[in-house]
């Protein structure tokens, strides 16, 4: 293109040429000056799916770190420097995430990324994050069994929500039947195998547990809140563990208000579940069902108070609600900026190397750690859906809980950890004292 | 003397060391009870409900009702309990006597599910002798459910004074709960208990069969006996239960794919945009439930009957203007017509996710199209139900219009010979155009009832698109009953293989005997015969 007007300016003095000139000499201005301002910025990588099947969880992401850029300019920025935001459109498309994440760190030189909601999408940029040497911070609860030296995961791992969750049926609600019902994807599927071996664990019979799979975006729901009701009849207390994805909770949930299952009888406690899905339902039928998480925008706190009212008043919505993963990038964001300033640089290597053991506030009153596994540790709380599509939050673990990379449910992985500190290896087996290496 | 004075100093203090400590007694179990409303705490709450409810009091009623509605307020400060009332006057919890109105610092008691259940046990046991036969009804079912042996004793008095035939028959059950499970009943009690037990026949007879626990040898016996035949009868319910919901999935194929019959079937335009006009008809609902709760919330009942012209309108109009924008450029090319469309839909989708956000936008259900009845042993919801009488009615309504309309003689002749059409003085492209929209129209019609079981997100229609597609090839193209049939075929097929091969294969099984069946059959169930076949 530049160079294509240039040859223009050589043509006979035309209209055309001059707009084309001027169109050139633009480009050229606009690519010194961006080339300068590289200088005194530093490049911040936003990899959120803005169109597509996804848009509706990760658009909000992207203004969550676009705000955070704002409010930390606003500071100064950071090392001096401004912060600038690069933002890129994977549009839910899982290879294009990796092709985004190249151009991220290639060609618009970026010094981290915040991106990426679905498993899937996370393991098609991990190879490039590890070619370039970059860092990626991922902000969503996820199935575990992965530890990786270019990410940090600033959601929970299954012992940080799906665990607890079980704990607070068992011991609260008394129930003895469980059914485990999902998505047919990598997370669900994990996280029920996860599940599965802890239940078994705590002496629940194979013939309590029911699992059960859908495809993505299921939207005729009757069989299986049916069977659901079936299972439930067995005179025993009987629960449902929700690892059902996005859109497809909608119907699954106004099937189950519809065919009169009360949280009371039944009660379903989910794992993808916030306050932005129950954005678009009448949520008096959910009275309380329950969900899972870190954070609820109904948790009191100084912090969690300044940081809605800011976020309102940035996107100009007062009615805007909050969710756990922008409480994720909160923290990843903030753990980033005090690495950076700790080692004064960008450089990748150091950075990585500064944040395990760096320390940042959550928005709910407690402060959060960045463990050698590249998890980090937080509160686990269980919320009660409540008529305004709000959460009441019935139980909480008494302290901060640590992400753990690899479950100890599972005979698979139960030997390993993470530990980039001292082993400088994601997948090290404790009894074999032996580092599996990028391998496996 | 003074042995006496000390008597007398000693009995003295003594009765005030009484009065002291008689005060707080004074206030009694029922006001302590009414206090540990205000401690905040799951276990304290649910010690004052007993309490409260077994008192006899009569602020139990209104205090345990209150709190079921989150009326009842607690001040933390000064361990205050209010009952507030629908008319927005208070009374004190405790005493029953009114009070101006309630501190700021008083917030709602807050329950839990296990809380709501000992709620409802309670206010079960409070109403078994209401005058209004309807809380009778549900009292006595909820005693049933929580099968309480404290209850039992009201029950007797209830069944004692009951004149109503179904509240009796309700009562009958809750004693026969009870009685199951309560340790010290006679053995011709338990038998005669899990006779009538059996006899409801239902899941919840299944749930306490099961879940009895320890009994006399007779009991189990009977017991195992009653789940056996309790369980071959719902096995054919499940049949029936499986034919409905095969029934209620073909509907919501057919009403989906009904618009694509027309536009793709009757016209043959690959039209891939098709899922974004049933989206914009769901839209239309949602903007025409916006303003109805803003402006006039008394017609939300009428909203969707609201909605459906409209949205017929709206994509008629839009699918109008595409046909004459784009897809009149591109007859007889239909894999550019596949990729215009395609590319349509997507700027289509963008288009709306720019206006509405990414988000899903919230579509009530108008009071009679939510919850469910009981027939016999199955559930039907009120939703699918209507949603497969409004499917056949757009589908009949759309066969005469073909069959009775000029518009629609003129569309069959354009359809059948193009040609010889337009020498009869048709305007075949006028034609064109409005049987694009009208396809298009009955799509967003689609919208407003899918919008009732769906989210409405710019990513609705894709979900429906493939869906559509297969049926109307299924069904046979170019003919309106081969996709009727088509879709309910389909519709039943899924749910038979569903229960047996779960959602996902199930799916896949559908998929793979659609593509043997076309490899046998490539024009689908109904085949056109005649000149319609080489046009």
């Amino acid at each position: 293109m530049h160079s294509k007007s240039t040859h223009d300016i050589a043509a006979p003095f035309s209209r055309r040429g001059v707009l084309a000139a001027t169109a050139g000499l633009m480009l050229g201005l606009a690519s010194i000056s961006g080339a300068k301002a590289a200088d005194d910025t530093i490049k911040v990588g936003v990899l959120h799916s803005l169109s597509g099947t996804m848009a509706i969880s990760e658009t909000t992401l992207k203004d969550t770190i676009l705000f955070l850029i704002d409010e930390q300019n606003k500071k100064g920025g950071v090392n001096g420097k401004k912060l600038e935001a690069v933002v890129v459109d994977p549009a839910s498309n899982w290879p294009l995430f990796a092709e985004k994440a190249r151009e991220l760190i290639t060609k618009d030189k970026v010094s981290v990324v915040f991106g990426c909601w679905t498993s899937v999408s996370r393991k098609s940029v991990l190879p490039v994050f590890k070619e370039l040497n970059s860092i990626l911070f991922y902000p969503v609860q996820y199935e575990g069994e992965e530890s990786e030296r270019n990410v940090f995961y600033t959601g929970a791992a299954p012992n940080q929500q799906a665990i607890p969750a079980v704990d607070y049926l068992m011991k609260d609600e008394k129930v003895k039947r469980w059914v485990l019902a999902g998505t047919d994807y990598v997370y669900p599927r994990t996280t029920n195998k996860i599940l599965e071996a802890y239940l078994k664990s705590k002496g629940v019979a194979q013939e309590d547990i029911m699992i059960n799979y859908t495809p993505f975006g299921h939207s005729d729901w009757q069989t299986i809140v049916a069977d659901i009701k079936k299972f439930g009849s067995a005179g025993k207390k009987t629960a449902v563990v929700s690892t059902i994805n996005g859109d497809a909770n909608v119907p699954f949930y106004k099937e189950l208000g519809n065919q009169g299952i009360k949280a009371k009888d039944i009660p379903v406690v989910a794992f993808s579940v916030g306050e932005e899905e129950l954005a678009g339902i009448d949520t008096k039928p959910l009275l309380g069902h329950l969900a899972a998480w870190n954070y609820f925008q109904s948790i009191k706190s100084p912090e969690n108070e300044k940081f809605i009212k800011a976020w309102q008043a940035y996107t100009k919505n007062p009615k805007r609600v909050t969710n756990d993963p922008m409480e994720a990038h909160v923290i990843g964001f903030d753990m980033w900026v005090k690495a950076v300033e700790k080692v004064k640089s960008t450089d990748p290597d150091k950075v990585i190397d500064a944040l395990p053991g760096i320390e940042a506030k959550n928005l709910t009153g407690g402060t959060s750690k960045m463990l050698p596994n590249h998890h980090i540790t937080k509160p686990v709380f269980i919320g009660e859906i409540k008529a305004n599509g709000q959460f009441d939050v019935v139980w909480k673990t008494p302290g901060l809980v640590a992400g753990d990379a690899w479950s100890k449910e599972l005979d698979g992985s139960k030997d390993l950890v993470g530990d980039w500190v001292g082993k400088k290896c994601g997948n090290f087996n404790t009894k074999t004292n032996k580092c599996l290496g990028s391998g496996s | 003397m003074p042995a006496n004075l000390s008597a007398r100093l000693c009995s003295l203090l003594l009765s005030l060391f009484l009065i002291a400590f008689a005060l707080p007694a004074f206030a009694g179990p029922f006001e302590d009870a009414v206090a540990k409303f205000a401690n905040d705490d799951y276990s304290d709450t649910e010690e004052a409900i007993g309490v409260v409810a077994s008192s006899g009091n009569t602020l139990a009623f209104p205090i345990i009702s209150a709190l079921q509605d989150g009326r009842l307020m607690a001040d933390p400060d000064s361990k205050k309990v209010y009952v507030t009332g629908a008319d927005g006057k208070s009374i004190d919890a405790a005493t029953g006597q009114a009070v101006a109105s309630v501190p700021d610092s008083a917030s709602a008691v807050r329950l839990n599910n296990r809380l709501r259940r000992s709620v409802d046990a309670a206010i079960g046991s409070l109403t078994l002798q209401s005058p209004d036969i309807g809380a009778r009804l549900q009292a006595a079912q909820s005693v049933f459910k929580s099968h309480e042996e404290t209850s039992l004793e009201a029950v007797d008095g209830a069944l004692a004074k009951e004149t109503n035939r179904s509240v009796k028959a309700a009562l009958g059950d809750a004693r026969a709960a009870i009685l199951l499970f309560k340790p010290d009943a006679t053995e011709v009690e338990k038998l005669e208990a899990v006779a009538t037990i059996k006899a409801r026949g239902d899941q919840e007879a299944m749930a306490l069969l099961t879940g009895m626990g320890d009994q006399p040898a007779s009991v189990t016996k009977a017991a195992a006996s009653a789940i056996g035949s309790i369980q071959s009868s719902l096995a054919v319910w499940s049949m029936v239960q499986n034919a409905w919901y095969g029934l209620s999935l073909g509907s919501v194929l057919l009403l989906a794919a009904i618009g694509l019959a027309i536009t793709f079937g009757v016209m043959g335009v690959i039209n891939m945009a098709h899922g974004e006009m049933v989206m914009i008809g769901a839209y239309t609902t949602f903007v025409v439930q916006e303003v109805i709760r803003t402006r006039y919330p008394g017609l939300f009942d009428y909203s969707l009957l609201i909605a459906v012209p409209l949205a017929f309108l709206v994509a008629g109009a839009l699918g109008v203007v595409i046909e004459r924008s784009i897809i009149r450029f591109l007859y007889g090319r239909p894999l550019e017509t596949l990729l215009a469309t395609w590319g349509l839909s997507l700027v289509l989708q963008q288009a709306v996710r720019t206006m509405f956000g990414p988000t899903n936008r919230e579509v009530g259900n108008p009071s009679w199209m939510s919850g469910a009845f009981e027939l016999g042993q199955i559930t039907i919801t009120y939703n699918r139900l209507w949603i497969l009488v409004f499917t056949l009615a757009v589908f009949v309504i759309l066969l005469a219009m073909l069959r009775y309309t000029a518009l629609g003689l003129e569309m069959r002749a354009v359809t059948q010979n193009r040609r010889m059409a337009a020498s009869m003085g048709i305007a075949t492209s006028r034609v064109d155009a409005l049987t694009f929209g009208l396809g298009s129209g009955i799509a967003g019609i689609a919208g407003v009832a899918l919008s009732q079981i769906d989210n409405v997100s710019p990513n609705l229609g894709q979900s429906y698109i493939i869906d559509s597609f297969m049926v109307v090839v299924f069904g046979g193209v170019g003919n309106l009953w081969g996709t009727l049939v088509g879709a309910f075929t389909l519709g039943i097929a899924n749910k038979f293989l569903e229960p047996v091969a779960g959602a996902v294969l199930g799916k896949i099984a559908i998929l793979v005997l659609i593509i043997l069946f076309i490899q046998k059959r490539p024009r689908g169930l109904f085949a056109l015969k005649g000149r319609a076949v080489e046009a």
